[in-house]
């Protein structure tokens, strides 16, 4: 057993080098030929496919499962990729259990979908990996388009964009494009820089050009970009992240889920990623799940999720928290923190149980307390701060259609635009549809 | 529990399941491994005339149609009859014979169609102990061109001459086994008959390419770039033997002939239809070939089953649903049944939708929430519907009540009627 393993507080190496490579392996290895071909088989090829209609991509799944299952892989990744750019992405990171798999007529049938995501994998990984790039940009159209945030939203409108002949340019705050595909998923899930080399396949349409190191409010305003090109669209996500109502500011070892997803995604080695014996995770979704089990998997003994509502009321699957539980997370429902104990540092989280009522959530007298070394926050994000004049709504900015804004020439999609699920597929969907809309305003 | 015993032609076993003349049956080997493993019988693979053997090709023998998960659905092949010498064969059949005495042991035969190599054939094999003799008038590769096999089993008088030759020669039982390479199965029957055949067995196999190779541009099985037609079966066929037995079963010149069932039976329910049209026994091959011998246990035990449930003994089944085989102008025009979907059993995958708004008779409409309902104005009952759907008895047909209007047609359920008597028919006549 390693040294470091019952380490109390925040410490590196908890876990051999082979344990930790062995827990971030791939969490759903791409399927075998034989293995698809079997999948393929189980496709009714739907009418009016229910799979599709719950796409956010709306990807003609039967189409692409057929053309798995009569031998010709190739055109069943051209068939994700004219719908979603980023199906090589969103094979990996989809809730399908929420989506495609969960619509799939055989749930109703033997409660088992067919394995629609795997399938997209095996179809996608086969393209991605002969040379060049499927798609040809279309003739120059003298076009020039800003885009801000070069996350999934930011990259299929690009994309897109580009298939039509215009000029793009990529405006990234961060040192990489990708976003959260980048920055803020488990890293078992996109392996092997995944999220780097799908950029790189992207980009090879031309026409497209990545500004790292961008910000807008700080290195941008949307008036320059509004004056210097045809159109703008803006894709900057949500860069805030919601403070716990106890008041945690100025407390050691208490940091937001998303900061330590980054941080581990871009570790170049996990063994000297540091973790605490005892975590709390506060929150009921992805990024907390994420946070979770990474932790856990990095070798921390107690990891606790604790969400304040019901677990039905959990934004992450039921397919994500049974993966948390399989990989030794507690969960813990009902519960909303009151008071972070500690000297300086977290010691102890203090927690009231609740009730769901008519009027709201209910705090009870029932309180407990969970040991810890290390907290996260995973209580949701919100948009950094307004960028420029775009009317919001909700905290996001508004749209109406295909991601127009209040103003002239802006468009936005993706999280940081109101309306749809935070999911990267459907910031793919919105980014697509912006740029046929951006395309038919420039188009005489 | 039903007792399974077979008596085909005097030929006794202990269950009806035999495996086919084919490669299953080549030699010593494999069929003692079938006997321990339940088989009732088995016909030899086909031996020939002595002297230097056939060869066989040394490329693929097999070409295969496959379903979902790489299921065999048909199978092809172009392997001739035995290779071996035909004295080793004949020792093997008698020691099988001898160790097995309750299984029926049948000898497939193949030799010119001359009288004195069926004579001489048949003295050869007199003294093996073999229970009868199947006269292979079916393959319809390889040996068809050298003027045997269904080159044969093509032209009823040397059916009749053979069969004759056979029974005169010896007094083993004679099945005679027919190729479906012909336009009308009842005629080979008919001169097996008058040669004073025992029995027919059939189907032999179809002729067939089972796929081409899109590279080579070349038939498969190919061998050195060429292909040729084989001879095709598995479950692909039995809906073209089961045609056949039936014809047989009931033809005015043929039925009460004993039939021996062959084409694609896979499971006991197979079986268990064969024999409902009239088959007094069953053989097996591709089940065998595509799953080992151990197949036949649950043939056994289904079979078994189902006769119990049914509260019939096997001759009770043999030749059951033969009456209810009739031609088509008999059928009842005045019987009319109505899709039904059953909405708890559905699953919503829309291909009763598909299926009947695309190619049919746009019978079923599609609602909000993918509601899938019948449109009983538009049904003409056609069954696709029914033969597409997955889910098993989700959509099922109902009978109208007589005197029930049919919504399509404006028109009450009347009693029996047929094409025969219809006003349409210009060569009705009056009903009396």
């Amino acid at each position: 057993m390693s040294q470091a393993r019952l380490s109390p507080g925040i410490v590196p190496g908890r876990l051999a080098p082979e344990d930790l490579a062995l827990n971030f392996r791939d969490i759903a290895p791409p399927l075998t030929a034989h293995e698809a071909q079997v999948a393929a088989d189980r496709c009714y090829f739907c009418h009016d496919a229910p799979c599709i209609t719950a796409c956010p991509t709306a990807i003609d799944i039967p189409l692409f499962i057929r053309q798995i299952a009569t031998g010709t892989p190739d055109a069943a990744a051209m068939t994700i990729f004219h719908a979603n750019i980023l199906g090589g992405m969103c094979a990996r990171v989809c809730p399908t259990e929420n989506l495609c798999e969960g619509a799939c007529v055989r749930m109703e049938a033997e409660g088992r979908p067919v394995e629609i995501g795997a399938l997209q994998r095996h179809a996608t990984d086969g393209l991605m990996a002969r040379p060049g790039h499927p798609f040809r940009r279309g003739a120059p159209t003298g076009r020039r388009i800003a885009v801000v945030g070069a996350g999934p939203a930011g990259l299929s409108c690009a994309h897109r964009l580009a298939a039509k002949g215009h000029e793009v340019v990529i405006f990234e705050a961060r040192d990489k494009p990708g976003g959260l595909n980048e920055y803020g998923i488990a890293s078992y899930k996109t392996v092997d820089g995944f999220a780097q080399a799908e950029i790189e396949w992207l980009l090879g349409i031309g026409g497209i050009t990545i500004e790292t190191g961008k910000a807008l409010g700080r290195d941008l305003t949307l008036e320059g970009l509004t004056a210097d090109y045809d159109a703008v669209f803006l894709a900057i996500g949500l860069g805030a992240t919601n403070a716990l109502r106890t008041g945690d500011e100025g407390i050691g070892n208490v940091g937001d889920a998303v900061d330590f997803i980054a941080e581990l995604r871009q570790a170049a080695d996990l063994a000297g990623l540091a973790v605490g014996r005892d975590v709390v995770v506060i929150g009921g979704g992805m990024t907390a799940i994420d946070a979770a089990v990474q932790s856990k998997l990095l070798g921390a003994e107690n990891v606790t999720m604790v969400y304040r509502r019901g677990q039905d009321r959990m934004t992450a699957s039921r397919h994500e928290q049974d993966h948390a539980s399989a990989s030794g997370v507690r969960i813990i429902h009902n519960a909303a923190p009151v008071a972070i104990h500690g000297d300086g540092a977290v010691a102890e989280v203090e927690f009231c149980y609740t009730e769901d009522s008519p009027e709201g959530l209910v705090m009870t007298d029932q309180r407990f307390r969970l040991k810890a070394d290390q907290l996260f926050r995973a209580i949701g994000q919100r948009l950094d701060e307004a960028p420029g004049s775009p009317a919001l709504e909700g905290g996001k900015i508004a749209v109406t259609g295909p991601g127009r804004t209040s103003l002239d020439k802006v468009w936005a999609g993706g999280d940081c635009a109101a309306g749809g699920d935070d999911l990267t597929v459907t910031a793919v969907a919105q980014g697509r549809d912006a740029a046929e809309d951006i395309h038919l305003s420039l188009s005489p | 529990m039903a007792d399974l015993r077979s008596d085909f032609i005097g030929i006794k076993s202990p269950n009806p399941f035999w495996l086919a003349s084919a490669p299953p049956t080549d030699k010593e080997y494999n069929v003692r491994r079938a006997f321990q493993a339940g088989w009732g019988g088995v016909v030899w693979k086909t031996l020939g005339s002595e002297g230097p053997p056939v060869v066989n090709v040394n490329g693929p023998r097999y070409g295969v149609i496959h379903g979902n998960d790489r299921r065999v659905l048909g199978l092809n092949n172009i392997e001739l009859i035995t290779d071996r010498p035909l004295e080793v064969n004949l020792r093997e059949i008698k020691q099988v014979k001898r160790d097995y005495p309750d299984r029926a042991l049948v000898i497939s035969l193949m030799v010119p169609c001359d009288e004195d190599s069926w004579r001489r054939i048949l003295s050869q094999i007199e003294d093996t102990g073999a229970d009868g003799v199947e006269l292979n008038f079916g393959c319809p590769h390889g040996m068809s061109e050298r003027g045997m096999g269904s080159a044969v089993g093509q032209v009823p008088d040397y059916i009749e001459m053979v069969t004759r030759w056979v029974k005169q020669y010896s007094r083993m039982p004679c099945i005679v086994k027919l190729t479906p390479n012909i336009t009308d199965i009842c005629k080979p029957a008919e001169a097996a008959r008058r040669g004073g055949a025992d029995a027919v067995s059939l189907i032999n196999t179809i002729n067939s390419i089972t796929s081409v190779d899109l590279d080579l541009f070349a038939p498969q099985p190919t061998i050195d770039g060429k292909g040729a037609h084989g001879g095709y079966c598995g479950p692909a066929v039995k809906p073209i033997a089961l045609s056949m037995v039936s014809e047989i079963a009931r033809g005015a010149d043929t039925r009460g002939l004993p039939i021996s069932g062959i084409g694609g039976i896979t499971t006991w329910r197979d079986a268990a239809e064969f024999m409902a049209l009239g088959a007094g026994n069953v053989q097996v091959c591709t089940a065998a070939m595509t799953y080992g011998f151990k197949v036949v246990q649950d043939m056994i035990s289904g079979l078994r089953d189902y006769l119990d449930s049914h509260e019939m003994g096997l001759p009770d089944l043999i030749g059951r649903a033969v009456p209810n085989v009739t031609d088509w102008r008999y059928l009842n025009l005045n019987y009319v049944t109505k899709a039904v979907i059953d909405q708890d059993a559905c699953i919503k995958c829309g291909r009763c939708y598909a299926a009947c708004e695309d190619t049919s008779h746009q019978a079923i409409a599609m609602k909000p929430g993918r509601i899938f309902e019948v449109i009983e104005e538009e049904c003409v009952a056609c069954n696709l519907c029914v033969d597409v759907c997955p889910v098993e008895d989700c959509i099922t047909m109902r009978e109208l009540e007589p005197g029930e209007l049919d919504r399509r047609t404006g028109i009450r359920r009347a009693d029996y009627a047929n094409w025969t008597t219809h006003p349409n028919n210009p060569m009705a006549k009056a009903a009396e």
